[in-house]
């Protein structure tokens, strides 16, 4: 199927229509965040809640704090908005950073296969053998006296161990591949391997890894907001949805008084993964070749 | 069958000491001084005394010597008591839970269990019968919903949907309070004098053994969340994967066959493909189920929930590294060991696996 095909088939399905929109809709709010939610004056970085005042207790929404403010005074709307460009960049580079490294390790042990194969397999059982969410709050919290608390160390942690499945995926495929006539012809003509592989094979192999790739954004930002949740991923204070959450669970006895703590960021987060979920499920409609044509 | 066992046995030693490999070299990222942990309960203030606990457990010696003592243990050279050595079951000293890992383990592991169980139960029986609806009415609007409901299910967090649910039903409804026992309960089950005995931990289990009717209602109660809160997730993979083994299954001949004998659709779809349908949910049921007892982070830590679950946070909030690497330990051995299982009993009830 090619890629203008699919994209017309996303575009007539209602449900992938509307995961679409929602998408482009975080994708305006992330990339004019600065003009819907200015920064104030002397920020010194713009992805830190604006606050106002110190006291713990949260406050209602107003005209001027439209979602109110959560513990300590931080802004919701600054930081709910903020918030999409930070989950825009945990999922875009999570997913890129475990695609790569699983098609590299996917790709080198299916070519090569042997015992090379094995043992690279055998790395990627004992990676899976921690169950992920386990595995990636060990790593940040192994990871943050390194690193310090930020961004990054949540990332690092979803990406090390992430990867696997990808390289799992790809590697079937490669191996379906990899003995056509047409990558025989390649080496006949002594084309290297790097070449055959880059040219030949992965062209031809890559597809359904990336689309799993696609649909596991949602995924991530998920996990990542989970890290933050639990506190061992962004600062205090940093525009993450996650981060903003986790203040209400000092509040719960309370929660229905002080709904807008919860209500404006969970919002957010569950749209966002909806959006990336209504596709990746089209998605897979499409190129599920079993499941097309059954209509009705 | 026996050669597949055979070859999963051997490959499963090889796992297991990657496993243990991978553990050790986030631990090396530790300097000695937090290494120490693995040894003793408390560290000493002074730099000296840290430096001769160093010394004294090896912490300054090469890698393989390193590595090799952390599995056996090492001979206190004063006592000639052997410490630490996970082979030996000691994880170390938890500073989180003030207690041995292993002992913070048992401690925990029935209320991750106890949970686990519970929720077993409504996410395959309504994740199995909607699974089946589904199928039998692929794509009309049913089918449609159902999608449509859990496809919305996967994108809310957990821990919204937890919070939510407490915002509901504990803030505003009071009906169901988070943590696993009332005050009242507690007085009781913890109190040396009331002659309540805590056979398993799990405790509804506990409370019928005890013949307490009252604590048992109260303990199920303040399950009735969580199970919901983690069952929804859980219930729509468990649909999801029913519906299409379903839709493959009605594909088959022998579905044809038999409605072809004239069998009437009931008997059809019971006993002829939903047994058949039902192989695939066995595995992910029993992969699930391996998946929940190793506890689960956000369920336990929104509801309060003393938990494996809960103490991996908690010692993820103190950077408690002794105790997450070695609750990481036994959940990898867990893990790996469950998988075998589910396998095992996979090729078993499904020959055509074995093949492969």
């Amino acid at each position: 199927m090619t890629t203008r095909k699919m994209i017309r088939q996303l575009l007539r399905t209602p449900s992938s229509l509307i995961g679409i929109i929602l998408i482009l809709f975080f994708v305006g709010v992330a990339a004019f965040a600065p003009a819907i939610a200015p920064p104030p004056p002397r920020a010194r970085d713009p992805y830190d809640m604006p606050r106002y005042g110190y006291s713990s207790e949260p406050q209602p929404p107003t005209r001027e704090v439209p979602f109110g403010t959560t513990e300590g005074q931080y802004d919701i709307f600054y930081g709910v908005v903020w918030g999409t460009r930070t989950a825009f960049t945990a999922g875009l580079v999570v997913t890129s950073a475990t695609l790569v490294w699983g098609l590299l390790v996917g790709t080198i042990a299916a070519f090569y296969g042997g015992k090379l194969d094995n043992v690279l397999m055998r790395i990627v059982e004992i990676f899976q053998a921690f169950p992920f969410l386990l595995a990636a709050i060990t790593m940040a919290a192994v990871l943050q006296p390194r690193l310090g608390k930020g961004i990054w160390t949540p990332m690092v942690a979803l990406i090390v161990f992430g990867w696997t499945g990808y390289a799992r995926l790809i590697r079937g495929d490669v191996l379906s591949v990899k003995n056509r006539d047409y990558v025989d012809a390649a080496r006949v003509i002594g084309s290297s391997d790097l070449r055959i592989i880059t040219r030949h094979i992965l062209p031809n192999a890559i597809f359904p890894t990336m689309v799993v790739a696609s649909m596991d954004i949602g995924t991530y930002v998920l996990s990542f907001a989970a890290l933050s949740f639990l506190g061992v991923g962004v600062q205090v204070g940093y525009s993450d949805w996650g981060q903003i959450i986790s203040f209400a669970r000092n509040w719960i006895p309370v929660l229905s008084k002080y709904w807008y703590i919860i209500l404006f960021p969970s919002l957010a987060i569950t749209l966002f993964v909806l959006g990336w979920n209504l596709v990746g499920d089209a998605f897979r409609d499409i190129l599920d070749p079993r499941m097309r044509g059954a209509k009705g | 069958m026996a050669a597949y066992i055979v070859r999963r046995l051997l490959v499963m030693p090889i796992i297991l000491l990657g496993v243990s490999v991978l553990i050790f070299s986030l631990l090396m990222l530790l300097s000695p001084l937090e290494r120490v942990a693995l040894y003793v309960s408390d560290i000493p203030h002074t730099a000296d005394g840290v430096d001769r606990l160093i010394h004294k457990y090896g912490l300054d010696e090469p890698l393989h010597i390193q590595y090799w003592n952390w599995l056996v243990g090492q001979k206190d050279t004063d006592t000639g008591e052997v410490k630490g050595g996970i082979l030996r079951g000691d994880f170390g000293w938890s500073h989180t839970a003030q207690m041995t890992v292993i002992e913070a383990i048992g401690q925990r592991f029935p209320a991750s269990a106890e949970l686990a169980i519970f929720s077993m139960v409504p996410m395959l029986v309504i994740g199995i019968y909607l699974g089946v609806q589904s199928a039998l009415h692929h794509n009309k609007w049913i089918d449609q919903v159902l999608r449509t409901l859990s496809i919305i299910g996967y994108s809310i967090p957990t821990f919204v949907f937890g919070l939510l649910m407490l915002m509901l039903f504990y803030s505003v409804l009071r009906w169901f309070p988070p943590e696993r026992l009332s005050q009242w309960a507690k007085a009781i089950v913890y109190s040396p004098s009331s002659g309540y005995v805590q056979y398993t931990h799990m405790f509804t289990v506990d409370a019928l053994l005890n013949g307490r009717l009252d604590i048992f209602l109260d303990a199920l109660r303040h399950l009735v969340l969580p199970v919901i809160g983690l069952s929804y997730l859980n219930m729509a993979l468990v649909l999801r994967v029913m519906r299409s083994s379903m839709l493959e299954t009605l594909r088959q001949d022998y579905v044809t066959t038999a409605r072809a004998k004239g069998l009437p659709e009931k008997i059809v779809i019971n006993r002829h493909a939903r047994k058949n349908a039902l192989i695939p949910v066995a595995t992910i049921g029993g992969l699930l189920f391996i998946g929940l007892l190793s506890g689960v982070v956000i369920t336990e830590t929104i509801f309060n929930l003393q938990g494996m679950g809960l103490l991996y946070a908690d010692a993820a909030l103190n950077l408690d590294i002794i105790t997450l690497l070695g609750l990481a330990l036994f959940n990898s051995m867990l893990f790996v060991v469950g998988n075998l299982t589910v396998d095992v009993l996979y090729a078993s009830i499904d020959p055509r696996v074995r093949l492969s």
